[in-house]
């Protein structure tokens, strides 16, 4: 149905990836400058949000590639699943050592 | 039996090894040990002796270590006249040595060691003489100088003994570098080291100068130093800080005429080289004369004694030198007797009077009536007064140098009137007039006396072996090894007569002037030649020279090479080591631990590799 009707607005690809790399600069931009580590946690998720856009954009836009972007996208949102409950698991172990989650105190490797 | 001559040095050899591996546990089963092995090695040199003047000679060589691509290096003994009559002198002066040292070392702590090292020394000995080829002789001259260094130093608590045998060892040394030289060069010219071989090559012409005179100039080198012949004979007169009978074998009849042998082995090569032969004359003339007149103003008996040995070696260089090889070779075995038996008597006398001090000596003859007798002998026989054994063989290496040179004969004949000088000089200060000294008597053990009555058998008649009414037998023996100018040297009655009158000079100038026991006429003489005095004193300020170049040259040059290593050796390799630290230094400050700042790094990273790679699309390839 939404196929016969013209699109309000097209949207090609350029829309699909600014929006993604806009993601991943914001998500960067967050995990470079926070010090709490839920937050870089949650700034990293964003970063992979932008990645997943970009290949779905990418699937939708070039031909003969099928699902690939989409199952990548799948992909990427399991492994960031799992990344996140191995980080907020890392996290938690790290408080109850130092009572705090600020990454700049977890600086025991220093050189 | 000259067909398993190698029972010879095997007897004492085996001696050494039992000493070594447990018999030295008891110092008097160590004694009887190398007693035993040196007389069984008596025993056989005497058969092979008689054998070797029946005719029998033989030559053996086996391969010892194959080389891949060329000759392989043999190792083997022959028996022939040279070797039998040093096989004789050897093991005789060793057996009545060992049979001496029983009585002079007992009670000594390191009595066992004594002995394991002579047994040792007698094996490298009696090999190095039936060596046939330079590379196992020369593998014996360093076995023979290492007993030396280990019995110089047998009282090496003693700093002078110590240093006396740092010093022999190193100085001979410098010789023997020269031996090792000359034995690659002539391997390399020739490809052979049998001695016999290099005969032939030298005789038909296969090894011709400039390589000959060389070779066997470097190899007259290694002779230098073990004779102790000018200028490496400083270490020879410290070499007295040994046991006397340790003196009496290797420091005057055996080792140290090694060199002597060494070069009468070599004559056939050695007379192809008129200029060869000019040098050990003259190296040996100079070296008699030399050392004679050091020992004209020592006043320790066993250094007089030290001095005549490097002055007697010279002797038969000079003999050698002048192409009479078999003079050369006749001196060395009726010195080796006379020698030996000078020494063993010193060692008497010392035994006595527990110095080695002339003048503190004097009128011993009362209390050692058989060692005066037995060193008034053998200073007779050295002094060159007939008939006694080194009249004969004095006289016939003045004949030789008579015909070569006329300054060559003239040194012999000063340096004959100066050895009868210093010898009875040194006779008459012993056992002349009254005690100086705080002897008191006590009596000799039997094993010290019989060796110097033994040793007095030879000293009168082993002169008669080569004396010319005879027909000179021992002449005749050695004939045929070399090619020989003027081997077989002549009599002649003005030379005898000469020698015997400045002989009977020297003598009775000592008598004048210490025949009393009195110093007074010897201090008188020296006062007024001061100067001169004082020169020879210090033995011509070689030893001061040779200081001055180790001490301050060397060492100058070591300090300079010293501080290279330090600053600049080290320098690069503490250098790198600082800079290895200091970079791990500077970019540890790196690794902070702060995980955003590695994050920051690569996101510059990637950063700028996307400006590196999208930067000439944006400029079409033009940056």
């Amino acid at each position: 149905m939404p196929s016969e009707l013209p699109p309000l607005y097209p949207i090609g690809l350029q829309h699909g990836l600014v929006l993604g790399a806009a993601l991943f600069a914001v998500g960067m931009a967050g995990a470079l400058t926070k010090r709490n580590a839920i937050a870089i946690l949650m700034a990293i998720e964003v970063m992979l949000n932008g990645v997943m856009v970009t290949f779905v954009t990418f699937a939708r836009h070039i031909p003969g590639i099928d699902l690939g972007g989409q199952i990548f996208a799948m992909f990427v949102l399991t492994v960031a699943a799992a990344e996140a409950a191995v980080g907020v698991a890392i996290i938690i172990t790290v408080y109850r050592l130092r009572r705090t989650i600020s990454v700049d105190q977890a600086d025991t490797l220093r050189g | 039996m000259s067909q398993v001559a190698w029972i010879i040095p095997a007897a004492p050899l085996v001696a050494f090894l039992a000493i070594a591996f447990g018999a030295r546990r008891s110092p008097v089963a160590s004694g009887w040990l190398t007693i035993l092995g040196v007389l069984v090695a008596t025993v056989v040199s005497f058969v092979v002796l008689g054998e070797a003047l029946a005719g029998v000679r033989v030559d053996q060589t086996y391969a010892w270590l194959p080389v891949p691509s060329g000759p392989a290096f043999p190792l083997g003994f022959q028996v022939d006249p040279l070797t039998a009559t040093m096989l004789i002198v050897v093991s005789t002066v060793s057996l009545l040595v060992q049979i001496y040292s029983v009585g002079y070392m007992h009670g000594d702590a390191g009595y066992a060691r004594y002995f394991g090292f002579m047994a040792l020394f007698t094996m490298s000995m009696l090999g190095l003489v039936l060596a046939n080829n330079l590379l196992a002789i020369y593998i014996f001259w360093e076995l023979v100088g290492l007993c030396s260094y280990l019995l110089i130093g047998h009282w090496h608590e003693r700093p002078e003994a110590a240093q006396a045998a740092k010093k022999a060892f190193i100085v001979t040394r410098l010789g023997d570098f020269g031996f090792l030289v000359g034995i690659v060069f002539l391997f390399a010219q020739t490809g052979t080291l049998q001695v016999s071989a290099l005969a032939n090559l030298a005789a038909s012409g296969g090894l011709v100068d400039p390589a000959l005179t060389v070779g066997i100039l470097l190899v007259f080198a290694g002779a230098v130093g073990k004779s102790a012949q000018f200028p490496l004979h400083v270490w020879l007169p410290d070499a007295m800080e040994g046991p006397t009978p340790v003196s009496a074998l290797i420091h005057a009849a055996t080792m140290v005429a090694a060199g002597v042998y060494l070069m009468a082995r070599t004559f056939p090569i050695l007379e192809h080289s008129p200029t060869a032969l000019t040098v050990v004359a003259t190296v040996g003339a100079f070296t008699a004369l030399f050392m004679a007149t050091m020992g004209l103003v020592s006043t320790d008996i066993k250094r007089v004694l030290a001095y005549s040995t490097a002055s007697q070696l010279g002797y038969m260089m000079l003999g050698i030198g002048a192409g009479a090889m078999a003079a050369g070779m006749f001196h060395l075995v009726n010195h080796a007797f006379f020698k030996a038996l000078l020494f063993l008597c010193a060692g008497s006398i010392i035994h006595l009077v527990n110095t080695n001090d002339l003048f503190e000596m004097g009128g011993l003859r009362r209390w050692r009536p058989v060692t005066f007798v037995a060193m008034t002998v053998a200073a007779l026989s050295l002094a060159g007064i007939p008939p006694l054994s080194g009249f004969w063989s004095k006289d016939e290496i003045l004949g030789a140098a008579a015909g070569v040179h006329p300054v060559l004969y003239l040194a012999a004949l000063v340096t004959g009137f100066l050895t009868a000088f210093y010898m009875f000089r040194a006779v008459f200060l012993a056992f002349a007039g009254t005690s100086r000294g705080d002897a008191h008597a006590h009596a000799e053990p039997a094993s010290m006396t019989i060796p110097l009555l033994a040793l007095l058998v030879p000293t009168v008649v082993s002169g008669f072996w080569g004396a010319p009414f005879l027909g000179n037998p021992f002449g005749a023996f050695l004939e045929g090894y070399g090619e020989g100018h003027g081997l077989a040297a002549t009599f002649h009655f003005d030379v005898a007569a000469l020698s015997t009158l400045l002989g009977v000079g020297g003598v009775l100038l000592a008598w004048a002037m210490y025949g009393g026991g009195n110093l007074h006429r010897g201090r008188a003489v020296a006062a007024r030649v001061r100067p001169l005095y004082e020169i020879v004193a210090n033995r011509y300020y070689v030893d001061h020279v040779y200081n001055w170049v180790a001490g301050r040259l060397v060492l100058g040059i070591a300090w300079l090479a010293s501080q290279f290593d330090q600053t600049v050796v080290d320098g690069v390799v503490n250098g790198i080591g600082t800079v290895g630290v200091a970079s791990g230094a500077t970019l540890r400050r790196v690794q902070s631990g702060q995980v955003q700042l590695y994050a920051w790094v690569l996101f510059a990273g990637v950063v700028a590799i996307a400006v590196a790679l999208v930067l000439p699309m944006l400029t079409g390839g033009r940056v």
